[in-house]
């Protein structure tokens, strides 16, 4: 369970999840916006780029803006990376020096074997996994029910799952962990499960609403002729609804693991066991624990898997953005 | 132009083909009809709404007015409440969380925006541009802040004590320092999280109609001018709502007070979140009740400041 609530991530999924859909079913735009063209330029326009004035300052505005990019964003980032292979006297003593006393490998080595990162990392890998599935079960399905099979309950339960994306996560931090503590039916504590963190992952409205919005758009012809061929709704969940959504269930995914990857405060308070707890719990135990360049290697390992997801799905994370010409499509 | 319209819109009211109305309340043509199977399909979102979203939420309000030691629960009325407020940590929190919130919003709400004006002009390489400016945002918040403590060393040795004695200033003590404290952690906050930002306003700068700069041209706007009276006004929504989110963002900050200080030093880091995490989970805590008093009591506000703000400026956004 994300214990943000509606957070720019969130605003950020849904513009992307607009965009694929625009992309997917061009016939529907939204009334009113339709006719408004997107725009293929910004303020300044190609006569203003030719006046040496504009052209000058924009043009260092824009390298002063690249290096600070530079610096903040891959600063960091960098730093750590050079920091992961340090030797920890160097880290303390000449934090930014280049390599004075060599480089130390065998920081990697410590933190994958000796402070058991291996371990937490197939933990994270567990617990995002798990996460993954639950949400994905509940907002197909879900889904598929608000936006295609629509009964006439289904206003109700929308209604009730669009209420929960205005309470802030912060309420249910202490019944839901009684919940965990005393869970229905079951009978005994989910303390130290990874179902604890699995099964609330699966209640994000905000997948449910995305996916649903997305299933809106998808032609009901499709459906139709799918059900004059004899399909009941299982066939039409599994063989036409599914296979089209691809777009969707993607962005869900991605932005699902990574978001999984990222919460700290939920499994910090039900994986109580360490053998349990995933990365970004373990961490901060690591640091109080390890000597800094062990530590700086396993935060390195820790942060390879979200870079990576984001590297190879940065048109998804980032559509919109210099993407003008992709979007008119 | 703004996105969160069109996500919580309800879906089109169209004719719809596998949906089917049997007028008889026949419990076997309901079946035949589908109901059954909507029935199924709902059962995973109605069972994990239910249990981990829709009764906490119910329970919330309920534990608020009782005592709880686990095992039984009794009912004390206002009880919690008023301990909450008898609490002498409370104003301390509700000053260092608004004060968070103000720095948060000085550091990092015009910052976002001024790169994303600059970099919409950007003619090559926009990508590379959104992609660093986004990079911060897929760091594990954990890694980030442990990585930003070590930064934060007060030693002399430390990277930003060492940056800044380039230049002759410092060393300053950072973290262990009442007055720095603050700051420095909403300096790591904004670092990670403005990339967020700065792709939604790219993404609605994508969308201010072009004619409406052809227009300004034709009336000899310069080109601040055209920033100034054209890209602005046509952002207003979109700022409105990420000035809300980012004020409901941190009211709830506790990550970082958690991992950087811990609410130190002299409690200058206390937040809201961390009171309440404190009464409830803390070696001494278990204080159920006054944990979900609190809690509720900051989601009310943040409704009623929300509600309050829309009021206000809904004749201002209408675009």
């Amino acid at each position: 369970m994300s214990l943000t609530n509606i957070s720019s991530a969130e605003v950020e999924a849904s513009s992307v999840a607009a965009e694929v859909e625009t992309q997917r079913a061009p016939r529907r735009r939204r009334p009113g916006k339709a006719s408004a063209p997107q725009a293929d330029r910004g303020a300044l326009s190609s006569a203003d780029w030719r006046r040496p004035g504009v052209k000058y300052t924009w043009t260092t505005m824009h390298v002063v803006m690249a290096v600070i990019l530079v610096v903040w964003g891959l600063g960091p980032i960098l730093l750590l990376a050079k920091w992961a292979i340090t030797p920890t006297m160097d880290i303390n003593a000449h934090p930014l020096g280049w390599f004075p006393n060599g480089v130390a490998w065998s920081n990697l080595d410590a933190a994958w074997n000796d402070i058991e990162i291996s371990k937490y990392f197939v933990n994270t890998l567990i617990v995002a996994a798990g996460s993954w599935v639950s949400q994905m079960i509940v907002a197909t399905t879900g889904g598929y029910v608000l936006s295609v099979l629509r009964p006439k309950w289904a206003k109700y339960v929308n209604g009730a799952v669009l209420a929960t994306l205005f309470v802030p996560a912060v309420v249910l931090l202490v019944p839901l962990y009684l919940v965990i503590l005393h869970p229905p039916v079951i009978g005994h504590s989910l303390i130290n499960s990874f179902w604890a963190v699995w099964l609330p992952a699966g209640a994000s409205a905000f997948n449910v609403v995305l996916v649903a919005r997305f299933f809106d758009s998808l032609p009901r012809e499709v459906f139709e002729a799918a059900r004059v061929d004899g399909a009941g709704p299982f066939r039409l969940f599994w063989s036409i609804v599914l296979p089209m959504s691809k777009p969707i269930l993607g962005v869900v995914s991605v932005f699902a693991v990574i978001a999984s990857w990222k919460d700290f405060l939920w499994p910090l308070l039900v994986l109580r066991d360490p053998d349990k707890q995933p990365l970004s719990v373990r961490l901060p135990a690591i640091a109080q624990s390890s000597d800094v360049g062990e530590l700086m290697a396993a935060l390195a390992i820790s942060t390879l898997i979200p870079i990576v997801l984001f590297l190879v799905f940065q048109r998804m994370f980032l559509r919109g953005a210099g993407l003008g010409g992709a979007v008119k499509g | 132009m703004t996105t969160d319209d069109a996500v919580l819109r309800k879906p089109p009211r169209r004719a719809d083909a596998v949906q089917q109305r049997t007028r008889t309340r026949n419990p076997l043509t309901w079946a035949r009809g589908g109901g059954l199977s909507a029935v199924v399909f709902a059962l995973p979102l109605l069972v994990i709404f239910g249990v981990f979203s829709w009764a906490p939420i119910v329970r919330a309000v309920v534990m608020s007015f009782q005592e709880t030691n686990l095992i039984v629960s009794s009912w004390v009325g206002w009880d919690n409440f008023q301990q909450v407020f008898a609490d002498p940590m409370l104003p301390v929190a509700i000053r260092n969380t608004a004060y968070f919130a103000l720095l948060a919003l000085i550091f990092g709400y015009p910052v976002p925006l001024v790169a994303a004006v600059l970099m919409s002009e950007v003619r090559r390489a926009k990508g590379i541009f959104s992609a660093l400016a986004y990079l911060p945002v897929v760091v594990p918040p954990v890694v980030a802040v442990l990585l930003w403590k070590t930064f934060y060393d007060p030693s002399d040795t430390g990277v930003f004590n060492t940056v800044l004695g380039w230049f002759g200033i410092g060393p300053f003590a950072w973290l262990n320092s009442s007055t720095l404290a603050m700051p420095s952690l909403v300096l790591e906050a904004t670092w990670a999280a403005a990339g967020g930002t700065v792709i939604i306003y790219l993404a609605a700068l994508t969308s201010v109609p072009s004619e409406l700069y052809d227009a300004a041209e034709v009336d000899g706007a310069s080109v601040w001018r055209k920033v100034w009276h054209v890209t602005l006004p046509q952002l207003r929504g979109i700022l409105l709502i990420t000035l809300i989110l980012q004020i409901i963002g941190t009211a709830q900050v506790f990550l970082e007070p958690y991992l950087f200080t811990g609410g130190g030093p002299d409690n200058a880091t206390l937040t809201i979140l961390l009171l309440i995490y404190n009464y409830a989970f803390q070696s001494l805590g278990g204080n159920y009740g006054m944990a979900t008093a609190l809690s509720l009591m900051l989601a009310v506000f943040l409704a009623v400041m929300s509600l309050v703000y829309f009021r206000l400026t809904r004749s201002w956004s209408a675009s």
